[in-house]
């Protein structure tokens, strides 16, 4: 029995170690990290115990600036894309010819690196000495005026990162609403049929429970997602995020560590901590909320 | 009788009605559905077409010409030689190798062992797993990159890989998929004195193939994105995976004008991922809507 369980052990030894030195020690220094106050990167020697980091993100500028642009994005890209792909995918599962070709073309974006296609859009988007863009293109044929979306006014870029993370994250959530439309019991549609049930109806009433709980999943998973958004702005506005004005918390936090403005571990593990407890809280209401209307039929 | 009649042409009646509007709706969905493609695609077409307009061209062309007549590929000649381009190709193929290839043998050992073997303290070990996959990857990053600092080994692939080996998740996928494999094997190869590695890789991996194939690809797409930790690891130039590569050639590559060249290394570094995705596509979408996010 001994030898066995030292089997065991062995067999599990290899990630043991890689998660122990890389995911469990690291979990626990960032706390320890957050409260220590003066860190000093080279001499790894600290003048103090407290919460004054904490103090200090939350008054710095850059901080609330990024705060801001993170909420922004996720109370838009959220609820957007979850509805813009539920309407996909019933659309999808309520055809026949050319569902599997729909189905390729609209998962494309997730095989894609986020930094590279962030490029195109940039230069979609972009007006330069030399062109307007193609989308300006666009606004100038139904009359609009050009904008500089990439350096221009706040609303414009906040714009085009929305747009940006939506089309990134929509494979995801077409392919997950996809497969839950079609693995809804085809019976309780017949049986609808057959009591004259319209469409409208059979969607709000039967369908939408059905698939309630993959959407909730969706949605929470959408919030995390959201929340951690840092190289879809990258790609758009460049890795100077707090210039453009356009940074993320994620984006705070590792412009603490590194670069020009880097070398506070301490300040980005308080950021991080944060934004830890934020995104806990968040998904804590999710669940709470959703208990009461989900539907979970077994 | 005549009533009857009169019954019976409403009836149909409402029939034409009811196949009309279905008809538009279908019509409808169809657009829809071509819309979003075209939203999906245009990005593709636009990065392609960038690529083959020739420097001067593009730069001429106050309003954006949407196709070419004079498609070039002196652009990809261009991406090749004034950046080091097949260099962050060979890093990322490097990077993204060892690293699943280490997280395979990391993977299957471990579920291997929740699967199989009998040991003291399994169901605690499988539960504190479990509950590290909430753990989000922002949280541990700084401690990691100061490891990493400290152990001088930033700008090397160890400090590039080790840290990206381990996803709890696929030892939970794994070991699904290995507690499927019938138990009256396992007793008929023990009588057979086969030992449990040997077992491991003569039945095992091969009657769980598809699982493995789809957590290799998946971990595989995760490395050719990954874009934090390498920037965070990196700052020499021979050390850069496409990620960095491509924001190094947008803030001082080519000279911030010429786009075209940039777009070719654009369709460069994404091609490798598309190609593989229309190759394995059922199996990617399969691995994806069981439980993979963007990484």
């Amino acid at each position: 029995m001994e030898k066995k369980s030292l089997k065991g052990w062995l067999y599990l030894l290899p990630a043991i170690l890689f998660l122990g030195c890389f995911l469990v020690y690291p979990l626990i220094d960032v706390f320890v990290y957050s409260v220590e106050e003066g860190y000093n990167f080279a001499s790894q020697t600290y003048s103090g115990t407290g919460l004054y980091n904490y103090s200090y993100v939350l008054r710095d500028p850059y901080f609330l600036q990024a705060l801001k642009n993170t909420f922004l994005l996720v109370v838009i890209t959220v609820p957007v894309s979850t509805g813009l792909s539920l309407l996909i995918s019933v659309g999808l599962s309520s055809i026949r010819p050319l569902r599997e070709l729909f189905q390729t073309i609209f998962f494309l974006p997730y095989v894609t690196n986020t930094l590279a296609v962030g490029l195109v859009f940039m230069i979609l988007f972009k007006k330069t000495a030399y062109t307007d863009g193609f989308v300006n293109l666009l606004l100038n044929w139904f009359g609009a005026g050009s904008i500089d979306f990439i350096d221009g006014p706040y609303a414009a870029k906040m714009f085009v990162l929305c747009l940006y993370t939506i089309w990134v994250v929509m494979p995801f959530k077409i392919l997950i609403l996809t497969s839950a439309l079609a693995s809804v019991n085809q019976t309780y549609y017949n049986a609808a049929k057959i009591d004259g049930t319209s469409g409208l109806r059979i969607f709000f009433r039967l369908t939408l429970p059905m698939i309630s709980p993959t959407l909730v999943y969706l949605i929470i998973t959408g919030f995390i997602g959201a929340f951690k958004a840092y190289s879809d702005a990258v790609a758009l506005f460049g890795t100077d995020l707090n210039a453009a004005g356009m940074n993320t918390i994620v984006g705070y936090v590792y412009d603490m560590l590194y670069g020009n403005s880097g070398g506070y571990p301490s300040y980005a593990s308080a950021a991080a901590v944060l934004l830890f407890a934020i995104v806990l809280t968040i998904t804590c209401i999710n669940l709470l909320v959703s208990r009461k209307h989900v539907h979970y039929f077994s | 009788m005549k009533d009857l009649k009169k019954e019976e042409s409403m009836i149909t009646e409402t029939g034409k009605a009811f196949r009309a509007r279905r008809t538009a709706l279908k019509a409808v969905t169809y657009v829809f559905l071509t819309f979003w493609g075209l939203v999906v695609l245009f990005p593709f077409y636009w990065m392609v077409l960038t690529s083959v307009k020739s420097y001067g061209a593009y730069n001429s062309e106050y309003i954006p010409k949407l196709f070419t007549l004079s498609p070039t590929l002196e652009n990809y000649a261009e991406a090749f030689t004034a950046v080091p381009l097949a260099r962050y190709f060979a890093n990322t193929i490097l990077f993204t190798v060892g690293t699943t290839a280490l997280m395979l043998a990391v993977t299957v050992l471990s579920a291997y062992a929740f699967a199989r073997l009998d040991f003291r303290g399994k169901n605690l070990v499988f539960v504190i797993f479990l509950s590290l996959m909430m753990i989000p990857n922002e949280l541990v990053v700084i401690t990691n990159y100061v490891t990493v600092t400290n152990l001088d080994l930033r700008n090397t692939f160890t400090g590039l890989i080790l840290p990206s080996v381990t996803s709890v998740f696929y030892i939970y996928l794994l070991k699904e998929n290995f507690e499927q494999v019938p138990d009256q094997l396992y007793y008929a190869a023990k009588v057979d004195g086969t030992s449990d590695l040997k077992y491991l890789f003569r039945v095992m991996i091969p009657l769980c193939r598809p699982t493995i194939v789809t957590i290799t690809i998946l971990k595989a797409i995760e490395c050719w994105n990954s874009y934090v930790w390498p920037r965070l690891v990196t700052d020499d130039q021979n050390y850069f995976l496409v990620s960095n590569g491509i924001q190094a050639i947008r803030e001082n590559g080519f000279g911030r004008e010429n786009i075209p060249a940039m777009m070719a290394a654009v369709v460069v570094i994404s091609l490798p991922l598309i190609v593989l995705f229309l190759f394995f596509r059922r199996m990617i979408m399969a691995g994806v809507s069981r439980g993979g996010t963007k990484g």
